[in-house]
């Protein structure tokens, strides 16, 4: 779908504010055409870095290059890059298309151009009858799609997303994940978007970057970082895991054991680890991926394909949230619980599980990642 | 439903600023109202008065309106008075506003003295401040006597700028409180230089506070005598200035007809300014 060009680079970035690294030592490439997501809880310094590519900041140490050349000393208006920022900031005394026309006014574009072109970028964001308008008889949506014209009419080679669904409702913000990919593969352009919510960056983005404390903790697809995660916050992030930890028993080049105590759990596993034995490693299990059965069925068989007394739980049912297309249980396995997700695929069905029930829990050798940190 | 907005009723009776309706505050109220409006509402009718002496009214006429186009002294103070404020609105309105902008923007080591320094001529007895600049433009900074109008002026412009500018600078300071900096850098992204940023952001953000200031710092030095009355050589008199001389002889309706007129221009023009500001509340609830 894209080409894997690269078109950003960050060269050993880093930025402090005195004793504080808000960045820290940050290497990445970014490709052109691709939808990349900046991933991090608040204070991470995933904004900082959107910041300094877009020239509002510059790094303390190391370097950044958009299509090969050197940013650092570019100021912000010399960028070949136009954000969209989290408070949008429309300005309130220019009418929608003259808010529009504003980045082409200063490039000096000629005014029969600028009137084709803004009407082209209304028309993209679907705001073509709003011209007229001043920005506050606008909803909060309608002014975040003029900022994104208002950005996308410079044609820049790259496009910056602040937290752009924050502040929008949640059926907006579900709508506008589509919209903002939909015109991302329309426009061609690189978008880089800032955001806190897994959710949304595992939605829009080809690729994401999980910052926290202001280092690279993983980089990759969103499937990369949900079932390959590098490492334990990666896993603990990205959606919601079961982290086991405990010591690598065996380890052969097709399998390898890891003891649970606290769980009173062996888990098998048909790969390798590369790790030494004793070591202390963590299993991560999503909820979605163990399988549940009644405990007064026979005993399921051994977590189909591994070892017997292997990747097998004895557990009660301490409570579950109903969320409409899916159940998440609480399940108590010794003094640890678990988290069990169903889907609720059939709608007449009886509940399947209740509270003070005890069931089996497993799963197959390949659903745990294992993390040695 | 039903009962619970008889029930809403019944509270509003008892709502806090309902107390005006009762008699004793309306007596108040009147009252208030009657020493504040009296001698201004006696002061102007009395300026269209037949008889020279202020007590009997005898007959409705403009004479005294006529009188006062006729009196060259008193129009030169006038036109002195405008020249004096359009000068320091002028230039208050700009060192007020960079100053404001400063204040807002920059972190500095002097900062909190700067602002401590700016509210100084806001809370400095005006008396202090006339026996100040008579001190400063005799002994430090001697103003030439002879040059042409409106040069001659000058040491009263000065003075008039520096007790007017932290008005504005206030004003100013007001409203940049309320400006969203992510507009600026928007502009910035979009390609605009720093100065450009600034004037096509920031000053249609600040334009009702320019104009408010403006108009504050206007009436501020059209009205002003205590200080005017140290800094004013016998050439340089203003209209509040003149006023004064004329009533040390005897109140006649002529003054009374020239402070009418003080009043209607002050009262034009607070009211612009209050209107300005009043829409410009209006407007920034409406951007959130």
């Amino acid at each position: 779908m894209t080409q894997s060009l690269p078109l950003i680079h960050f060269e050993n970035v880093s930025k402090h504010y005195g004793a504080v690294k808000a960045v820290d030592n940050v290497s990445l490439t970014i490709n052109a055409g691709e939808f990349f997501a900046l991933l991090g809880p608040s204070g991470c310094g995933k904004t900082t870095l959107l910041r300094m590519l877009a020239g509002f900041e510059v790094p303390s140490e190391g370097r950044i290059f958009i299509d090969g050349v050197d940013m650092v000393n570019v100021p912000p208006n010399k960028r070949p890059v136009n954000m969209v920022f989290q408070s949008y900031a429309v300005f309130p005394h220019m009418t929608v298309a003259d808010n529009v026309a504003y980045g082409l006014k200063i490039d000096g574009v000629p005014a029969a151009e600028r009137k084709v072109r803004v009407s082209e970028a209304l028309e993209l964001v679907k705001l073509g009858e709003f011209g007229a308008r001043m920005p506050d008889q606008l909803s909060g949506g309608q002014r975040q799609r003029v900022a994104l014209a208002r950005a996308l009419v410079k044609r820049p080679k790259v496009l910056l997303l602040d937290e752009p669904l924050s502040a929008l409702d949640a059926k907006l913000r579900e709508a506008m994940r589509f919209e903002l990919a939909q015109i991302q593969e329309k426009v061609g352009v690189t978008f880089v978007m800032v955001t806190h919510d897994q959710d949304e960056a595992l939605a829009m983005a080809c690729r994401c970057a999980l910052i926290k404390n202001g280092t690279l903790q993983q980089l990759g697809t969103p499937s990369e970082l949900y079932e390959y995660p590098a490492n334990r916050f990666v896993a603990d992030f990205i959606g919601s895991v079961n982290m086991l930890e405990g010591k690598l028993m065996g380890d052969e080049r097709d399998s390898a054991v890891i003891d649970v105590p606290s769980y009173g759990a062996k888990i098998y596993l048909d790969h390798g680890v590369t790790g030494a034995t004793g070591a202390v490693v963590w299993a991560a299990i999503r909820p979605e991926k163990i399988e549940m059965l009644p405990r007064d069925n026979m005993m399921p068989l051994e977590g189909r394909s591994s070892p017997a007394g292997h990747n097998i739980l004895q557990g009660i049912i301490r409570d579950y949230a109903y969320l409409g297309s899916e159940t998440v249980y609480q399940v108590q396995v010794g003094q640890q619980i678990m988290r069990v997700l169903r889907y609720n695929t059939a709608r007449y069905a009886e509940r399947e599980f209740e509270i003070g029930q005890s069931v089996w829990l497993c799963w197959h050798p390949q659903a745990p990642a294992i993390l040695l940190q | 439903m039903k009962v619970r907005a008889g029930y809403g009723h019944k509270r509003s009776a008892l709502a806090p600023l309902d107390y005006a309706q009762r008699w004793p505050l309306k007596l108040w109220l009147g009252a208030v109202l009657v020493f504040l409006y009296a001698p201004l509402v006696t002061l102007v009718v009395f300026s269209f008065n037949q008889s020279k002496r202020n007590i009997i009214w005898t007959g409705f006429t403009f004479d005294w309106y006529r009188k006062l186009l006729g009196d060259t002294d008193l129009l030169h103070a006038f036109g002195n008075s405008l020249m004096i404020a359009m000068l320091s609105t002028l230039v208050s309105l700009v060192l007020g506003t960079l100053a404001a902008v400063a204040l807002w923007r920059f972190r500095f080591p002097t900062k909190t003295l700067f602002e401590g320094a700016m509210a100084l001529p806001i809370v400095v007895p005006e008396i202090c401040m006339g026996v100040a600049m008579l001190v400063f433009f005799s002994r430090i900074l001697p103003w030439p006597a002879d040059l042409i109008w409106p040069l001659n002026l000058g040491a009263i412009v000065i003075s008039h700028i520096s007790f007017s500018f932290p008005f504005v600078a206030v004003v100013i300071r007001a409203r940049l409180a309320s400006f969203n900096r992510e507009q600026e850098e928007a502009a910035r992204d979009l390609g605009a230089s720093e100065i450009r940023a600034f004037f096509d952001v920031l000053v249609p953000h600040l334009q009702p506070a320019l104009i408010s200031g403006a108009l504050l710092a206007f009436t501020l030095s059209l009205d002003d005598f205590v200080i005017t009355f140290f800094t004013a050589g016998p050439d340089t008199i203003t209209f509040p200035v003149k006023v004064y001389s004329m009533v040390r002889f005897s109140v006649t309706p002529e003054v009374n007809a020239a402070s009418t007129l003080l009043i209607a221009i002050t009262v034009v023009l607070t009211a612009v300014a209050l209107k300005l500001q009043g829409s410009d509340v209006g407007k920034s609830g409406g951007h959130g």
